[in-house]
């Protein structure tokens, strides 16, 4: 008996490496530091009641934003881990099968966890704001997701202590991600992590479609609707149609490494290309729908910071819908080497060009924003302006690399890494941070300190360049993505030391960041105006941090940027005070069922991934069993008195 | 932090780090930006004219924002024009949407031209010579149907004779990539993909795997030799006078998982091998034909080929072992 579970304890829990003994322990202590916290000062009924069980959009999108910015830690130790393997030649710091498990989770964790959450937390702190909403569409259903993503990223972290992490690349191309390669729970991990939080950024794009086209303030056509939100637009709209790709392909997957079928299998007539195929059509979409959102922000920051309204702005929707259409015709272009035809090569090069230009006219567009405006340098101004030069290279390489022929040259070189991270770091990254930063006091009711805020992005945008630009060079020196190791021979040392010491720079960005919140919780300046920024769309005209129910009384708009022309009407005079009417609220009622519900979806992963199949069972069970008790409530909304929203607001400094 | 400030730190930054790329194609480790052979140069040639097209946005867009974010910054002193509602102006977004469609036209009539060129033999005026590459789990095995030799991890190839390239796998997919010659193919079962390259002059040059492939991927990686002619041709007749004959149980030993870092050379292997690999795997379906050496002489049947379904393995008659 004791032998058995010995032995089974072996297999199921990650064993041998030092580093992850010292993970399990640091893990350990923290759920119990966790435990302890929470019954000492008495918090789990609150932690229930105010947050597991909330269907606040603003809420959801705080845990949203500390879910990814705790991915964003995890999956920037694995890019140290892996600098620090390649610092040197013939370093033994990590193995082979360690150092792919480690860019596989890398690779997953920024794209699925980290960049994906990031924009999700943007999407519900900030949409229902500025169309002047009380919540999203379906706020249950806004639960749903977000649990679903939580418990998908939960079930894909754990693969590292229990049963090991997937290893056969970020997409896990088969054959080498069937059993005959990659035997064992580890490509399960991958399939049911992303499988389980997918469907929930499937819900989410459905559900900020219909809160976009339905849940505008009255007067808010779509031809003044903020560009922000017409970003998340055009993400959602690419997310309804590339997700259900995902989950399909996955899911194929699945059935050929579980049910022994043969969709992409090297033997028994499968098609490994069809998967390279069908996870490309995903996958490209993919990186716009989280860089579209980037852009939204910036067209929101700009406008703002240089006191000027967006230039273009018909123009800027154009862009952003011909994306949204543009991103589905060039995945092909992630395969230019596998030796089709030369018409079907030149049709994916012309299309993933064109697709250049509409995002170089938005380029334009900014900086004619900023042009005869009047430019102030705080915290998101600083990142959008620092995007402007990093993402215009990393368009020019990206052109570069749509040159089909030239392609062959540079296909999985470190010059797609250095182009892919400019991109998606200087457009992704930069854009998200600087949304943070200008959202921030909206949710929190402070801001960040600017001086550490400084720092930290001094440290990041120097870093990034130290990093990445020695990894053009080496893409033509002809370094490959996912070398664990190389050879004194290659002349490939100094680019490569100088790239980690850049990736460590960035790490003490991220670190100034960490000390800049924690710093700013006690110290930060408090926004008392609820319009820090002075600021132009809606969001701003209600007081920091919004209130529950946002709105006391929705607002009638009158134009695009309707906040500064209110401001601008009240300041010559011409504003005309309509007597506020406070009516009492509808607002939709709390639920567990979400929270419980994704939990019994992290049970059908975990089962799967080991082939348990009674556990998956269950989980099924009661992942129907809460549909069918949600399905029979009745008692879900509630309306907030007048008397409540009265104090409330009275509360927060406004009199009604 | 003043905004002049800020600007002069992010420009020292890009150029520095445009000076790295620019400079480093000096030296000869930058073997991508080093062609030596025609493959290699229509696409060296390719990377300058997109650097170039692209630098046509890049440097003016990068001036243009360094101008304004100083210009228009936002100090008491600043006396730029500030017109705040200033937002549409026809000809500016003519110009900006105008001016890319003309560059990605330019740039598409160039990716059309060399994607159809370097899809034929380089070299019209000589005959190429078949080489069959696969990728084994981790290592390379080629086998020279004309000369009915076989290596592996270690390719020989004659100077100024285009080589074409046969390209498959008994493994996940990998990338068969020799720089210096020119850009690379997939290697996938069940298909034989194609590649021509051709070395201009006599040469060492590295071969990398440029597809991850699993544990020993790192290792997958191969040298290349370029002689003249006649010196191949004598390397050939050594290798047929002192070399094993790769055996059927050979190649299965060969292909089983794990990393070799020696070269080897077999004065013969299986006929129709490389044939019965590609065959394995494609399962009665033509994911992509392989061609008779015979028939590549001339690019009509080039042409004809791509279309015929001509089944892999099947015309062993007419291979001249």
């Amino acid at each position: 008996m004791w032998e058995n579970l010995k032995e089974f304890a072996s297999t199921f829990f990650v064993t041998g490496d030092p580093l992850i003994y010292g993970a399990d322990v640091s893990i350990a202590l923290t759920m119990v530091a966790i435990v302890f916290v929470l019954t000492k000062y008495k918090k789990w009924g609150w932690l229930w009641r105010e947050w597991l069980t909330t269907v606040d959009h603003k809420r959801i999108g705080i845990m949203y934003l500390i879910a990814s910015l705790l991915m964003l830690f995890r999956g920037g130790v694995d890019a140290l881990l892996m600098r620090l393997q390649l610092a040197f030649p013939n370093v033994e710091f990590l193995h082979s099968d360690h150092y792919n498990a480690i860019f596989t989770t890398h690779g997953t964790i920024m794209i699925l966890f980290m960049a994906m959450p990031m924009m999700f937390g943007l999407f519900n702190m900030v949409v229902p704001l500025q169309l002047g909403a009380r919540d999203v569409a379906y706020p249950f259903l806004n639960a749903v997701s977000f649990w679903l993503f939580m418990f998908g990223a939960m079930l894909f972290n754990l693969s590292f202590v229990i049963g090991g992490s997937p290893d056969a690349g970020w997409l896990s191309y088969p054959p080498l991600s069937q059993n005959d390669f990659s035997p064992g729970p580890g490509q399960n991990f991958w399939i049911w992590g992303i499988q389980i939080s997918g469907i929930g950024s499937l819900a989410t794009g459905i559900n900020f479609i219909v809160t976009i086209l339905k849940m505008r303030a009255p007067g808010m056509k779509l031809s003044n609707m903020p560009l922000f939100s017409w970003s998340v637009l055009s993400s959602s709209i690419m997310i309804i149609f590339a997700f259900p790709i995902l989950t399909v392909t996955i899911a194929l997957l699945f059935l050929d490494r579980f049910a022994g079928a043969h969709f992409f299998t090297m033997g028994g007539g499968g098609n490994p290309m069809m998967y390279l195929n069908l996870i490309w059509m995903w996958g490209h979409p993919e990186v716009y729908i989280v860089v579209v959102p980037a852009f939204g922000i910036f067209s929101e920051v700009v406008a703002t910071f240089s006191k000027k309204t967006i230039f273009g702005y018909k123009s800027m929707v154009w862009a952003l819908m011909s994306i949204a259409v543009a991103s589905f015709f060039t995945w092909a272009h992630h395969f230019f080497t596998m030796g089709t035809s030369a018409s079907v090569i030149v049709f994916f090069a012309i299309s993933t060009m064109v697709i250049a230009i509409p995002t170089g006219v938005k380029i334009f567009n900014w900086l004619f924003t900023m042009f005869r405006g009047r430019i102030s340098f705080k915290q998101p101004m600083l990142w959008t302006i620092a995007f402007i030069p990093c993402f215009v290279v990393g368009g020019a390489t990206g052109v570069m690399l749509a040159v089909a022929p030239a392609d062959y040259q540079y296909h999985n070189s470190y010059f797609l890494i250095a182009h892919f991270h400019q991109v998606l770091i200087g457009g992704v990254v930069f854009g998200y941070l600087a949304g943070i930063y200008y959202w921030w006091p909206k949710l929190f009711g402070f801001k960040l300190d600017e001086k550490l805020g400084k720092w930290g992005f001094w440290f990041w945008n120097i870093g990034f360049y130290v990093c990445f630009m020695p990894q053009y060079a080496l893409g033509f020196m002809g370094m490959t993505r996912r070398y664990y190791t190389y050879g004194w021979d290659r002349g490939w040392a100094d680019l490569n030391l100088i790239s980690t010491v850049g990736a460590f720079l960035m790490g003490i960005g991220f670190i100034f960041q960490v000390w800049q919140i924690a710093y700013s919780i006690k110290h930060g300046e408090r926004d008392t105006t609820g319009d820090p920024w002075n600021a132009r769309t809606l969001e701003w005209s209600i007081p920091s941090p919004a209130p529950f129910y946002n709105f006391a009384v929705v607002p009638t708009v009158k134009g695009a940027d309707d906040w500064w022309l209110t401001k601008e009407a009240k300041a010559n005079g011409t504003y005309k005070e309509e007597p506020a009417q406070l009516e009492p609220i509808h607002m939709p009622k709390n639920s567990g069922i979400p929270f419980i519900m994704s939990i019994f979806w992290f049970l059908v992963g975990f089962g799967f991934t080991f082939g348990w199949v009674w556990i998956a069972v269950i989980g099924f069970i009661g992942v129907a069993l809460c549909m069918w008790a949600r399905s029979f409530q009745y008692d879900t909304d509630y309306y907030v008195p007048v008397e409540e929203v009265r104090s409330t607001e009275a509360s927060l400094g406004r009199v009604y | 932090m003043s905004g002049g400030k800020m600007l002069r730190q992010i420009h020292f930054w890009i150029l520095a780090a445009l000076a790295t790329v620019l400079l480093s194609g000096c030296g000869s480790d930058y073997l991508v930006l080093n062609p030596k052979g025609p493959v290699a140069e229509t696409q060296y040639n390719l990377i300058i004219i997109s650097v170039i097209l692209c630098a046509i946005i890049i440097v003016p867009v990068l001036a243009l924002t360094a101008f304004i974010v100083y210009r228009y910054r936002d100090t008491p002193e600043n006396k730029a024009p500030y017109k705040p509602t200033w937002a549409h102006n026809t000809t500016l977004e003519v110009i900006w949407w105008g001016i890319p469609i003309v560059i990605i036209a330019v740039l598409g009539y160039f990716t059309l031209r060399d994607t159809y060129a370097l899809k034929e033999n380089p070299n019209k005026e000589v005959k190429p010579m078949t080489i069959q590459v696969t990728a084994l789990d981790w290592k390379w095995m080629f086998t020279y149907p004309d000369q009915n030799i076989a290596t592996v991890n270690y390719l020989e190839i004659p100077a100024g004779v285009p080589i074409h390239f046969q390209v498959s796998a008994e493994a996940p997919m990998n990338s068969f990539w020799v720089p210096e010659l020119g850009g690379q193919i997939y290697a996938m079962a069940g298909m034989a993909t194609e590649l021509y390259l051709q070395a201009d002059e006599p040469g060492e040059f590295a071969g990398f795997s440029a597809n991850f492939s699993g544990e020993g991927f790192a290792h997958m990686q191969f040298k290349v030799v370029a002689k003249p002619q006649n010196e191949f041709d004598q390397w050939v007749k050594q290798v047929k006078g002192t070399t094993p004959a790769m055996s059927k149980q050979d190649y299965d030993e060969l292909k089983k998982p794990g990393v070799l870092k020696e070269e080897k050379m077999y004065s013969a292997f299986p006929e129709g091998l490389f044939e019965e690999i590609v065959q394995k795997y494609s399962h009665g379906h033509d994911m992509h034909h392989v061609m008779h050496p015979d028939e590549e002489a001339t690019t009509k049947e080039t042409e004809q080929g791509s279309d015929m379904s001509q089944m892999p393995g099947m015309d062993h008659s007419k291979m001249n072992h």
